[in-house]
C-alpha cells in the first residue's frame, strides 16, 4: 500500500510544480465551453437538447490532452524503468499514478460541468444527472486513454497514434454518458445510463492498470 | 538441493540479445558472487547498455538465459537518471524507497544525499541542478538501496573527480558487504580484482 500513497503524493506534487501543464485540459474545457456558449447564441430549446452531449464531447477530448502526456515525462527521465523495476506490485502503482492523474483532471471537469451545463443552458433537471455521468465516465476514459498513452509513450510523438487507438473505446462511454445527461434532462430517468457506465468503469478498473502494464514494460524493449 | 546463499548473484548463460534482428552479442557466460566486480568493455554499439537492461528485466533475451538469485532485484542505473525534474534529490529518493519498500525515514534520505555531496542544493528541485549534479542525485539510489547486484551504465559521465572517487568508494563499500557490480565503462573503474567481459561489437 504504501507504494500507492507515495506514488499518489508524488504525482500531486508533480502536477502542483508544473502547474501550467496540469491545468491544460481543465483551462481547455473551460475555454471552449465559453466560446461555444457566445458562438451557438441564446436559443434555449435547441441549446438544451445540443448541450449535455456537447460538455460531454469536450469533457472527452480534454481527457484525451491529458493521458497524451501521462508516461512520457517519466519515461523520459527514467523514472519509468525504475517503477516497472521496483513498482510491486505494478497494478498498485499503475493505479495510483492514474487515480493522481484523474484527481487533477477528470474530477476538476466533474466539479467543473454543472457551471458549463448552465452557460450552455442544459435544463436543471439534467445538470445533477450531467455531473454524475462524468463523475463515472471520466475516471473509464482516463484509464482508456492511459492504454493508449503507455502504447505510444516510446514512440516519441505518438499522440494521433494513441488518439486512433483510444477512440472507438472512448464511444461507448461516450455514448452512455451523454445519454444519461439527455435523459434527465427532457424528464425521464438516466438509472439505465449510469448503471451501464458504472460498469464500464468497473471493467476500466479491473482490466486497463493490467494493460497498461504490459504497455509499458513494451515500452522498454529498446 | 544448493544452499540458496551460495547461489551465485547473477548467472547468465548463453546469452544473446539483438535488436531490429541484428544480433548485439552472442554467448555470453557471466557467474558474479559476493564481491565480484566485472566490468564490460567494448566498443560503442556493442550492446553494453542492450546486456545490462536485459540483465534488469527491461529487454528481453533473444537466447540463453539469465538467473538474478531471488527474490532481490537488482539495481540499474542507466543513462537516463531516473529523477524526477520537477523534484528535489530528497523527494526522488524518498519516492524511490517507497518503490523498494524500505523505510522512508527522513534522516535515511537526508544522510543519502548528503553522502552524495549535495547537501543544501539537495532540497532544490533537479531541474535546477547541473548534469553532474543531477547524476550524484541518481547516485543516492546506490546509498540507500539494500540490492545486492548493481548494474551499472556509464556511472562516471558527467561526474567531476570527486564524484568518481565516491562512485568507486561506493562500489567498494557495496562489495565489502557482499554485494556484486556489473559496470558498463570505458575506462577502468581502477578498483583491484576487477573481472572484465569485452563485447566485440
Amino acid at each position: 500500500m504504501s507504494i500507492a500513497v507515495a506514488q499518489v503524493r508524488r504525482d500531486f506534487l508533480v502536477a502542483f510544480r508544473a502547474r501550467a501543464d496540469a491545468v491544460h485540459p481543465v483551462a481547455f474545457f473551460a475555454l471552449t465551453v465559453v466560446l461555444f456558449g457566445l458562438g451557438m447564441g441564446p436559443d434555449r430549446q435547441a441549446m438544451g437538447e445540443l448541450a449535455p452531449g456537447m460538455v460531454w464531447v469536450l469533457a472527452l477530448l480534454a481527457t484525451m490532452m491529458g493521458t497524451d502526456t501521462l508516461f512520457r515525462r517519466d519515461f523520459e527521465d527514467g523514472t519509468l524503468e525504475q517503477l516497472l523495476l521496483h513498482g510491486r506490485p505494478l497494478f498498485v502503482a499503475v493505479l495510483a499514478k492514474l487515480f493522481a492523474h484523474w484527481c487533477v483532471t477528470g474530477l476538476i471537469l466533474t466539479a467543473l460541468s454543472p457551471l458549463a451545463g448552465l452557460m450552455l443552458q442544459v435544463p436543471a433537471e439534467g445538470l445533477p444527472a450531467l455531473a454524475g455521468s462524468l463523475a463515472l465516465g471520466t475516471p473509464a476514459l482516463t484509464l482508456i486513454g492511459a492504454i493508449a498513452a503507455a502504447l505510444t509513450v516510446g514512440l516519441g510523438r505518438g499522440g494521433m497514434l494513441a488518439a486512433v487507438i483510444a477512440l472507438p473505446l472512448f464511444v461507448p462511454v461516450l455514448i452512455f454518458g451523454a445519454g444519461a445527461s439527455l435523459a434527465a434532462a427532457s424528464g425521464g430517468s438516466p438509472a439505465a445510463e449510469l448503471l451501464w457506465l458504472g460498469a464500464l468503469l468497473a471493467a476500466a478498473l479491473t482490466l486497463a492498470p493490467f494493460a497498461v502494464g504490459l504497455a509499458l514494460r513494451v515500452s522498454q524493449e529498446y | 538441493m544448493a544452499d540458496p546463499w551460495n547461489e551465485p548473484l547473477l548467472c547468465t548463460r548463453g546469452l544473446a540479445c539483438g535488436v531490429n534482428g541484428r544480433t548485439l552479442f552472442e554467448d555470453v557466460e557471466l557467474t558474479l558472487s559476493a564481491g565480484d566486480l566485472v566490468e564490460v568493455r567494448g566498443p560503442n554499439g556493442s550492446g553494453k547498455t542492450t546486456l545490462l537492461r536485459c540483465i534488469a528485466g527491461l529487454f528481453t533475451e533473444e537466447a540463453g538465459s539469465v538467473r538474478v538469485r531471488p527474490p532481490e532485484r537488482p539495481l540499474y542505473l542507466g543513462h537516463k537518471p531516473g529523477v524526477n525534474p520537477m523534484l528535489s534529490a530528497l523527494e526522488n529518493i524518498r519516492w524511490y524507497l517507497a518503490l523498494e519498500g524500505l523505510s522512508r525515514d527522513a534522516d535515511v534520505c537526508r544522510d543519502a544525499v548528503d553522502t552524495v555531496g549535495l547537501g543544501r542544493a539537495g532540497r532544490l528541485p533537479c531541474a535546477t541542478l547541473s548534469a553532474g549534479q543531477r547524476r550524484r542525485a541518481a547516485l543516492a539510489r546506490l546509498v540507500v538501496t539494500e540490492a545486492p547486484l548493481w548494474l551499472l551504465d556509464e556511472p562516471f559521465s558527467a561526474l567531476d573527480d570527486a564524484g568518481q572517487e565516491l562512485v568507486r568508494s561506493l562500489i567498494d563499500r557495496h562489495r565489502d558487504a557482499g554485494g556484486a557490480v556489473l559496470c558498463a565503462t570505458h575506462e577502468p573503474v581502477g578498483l583491484p580484482d576487477a573481472g572484465r567481459l569485452e563485447l566485440p561489437g
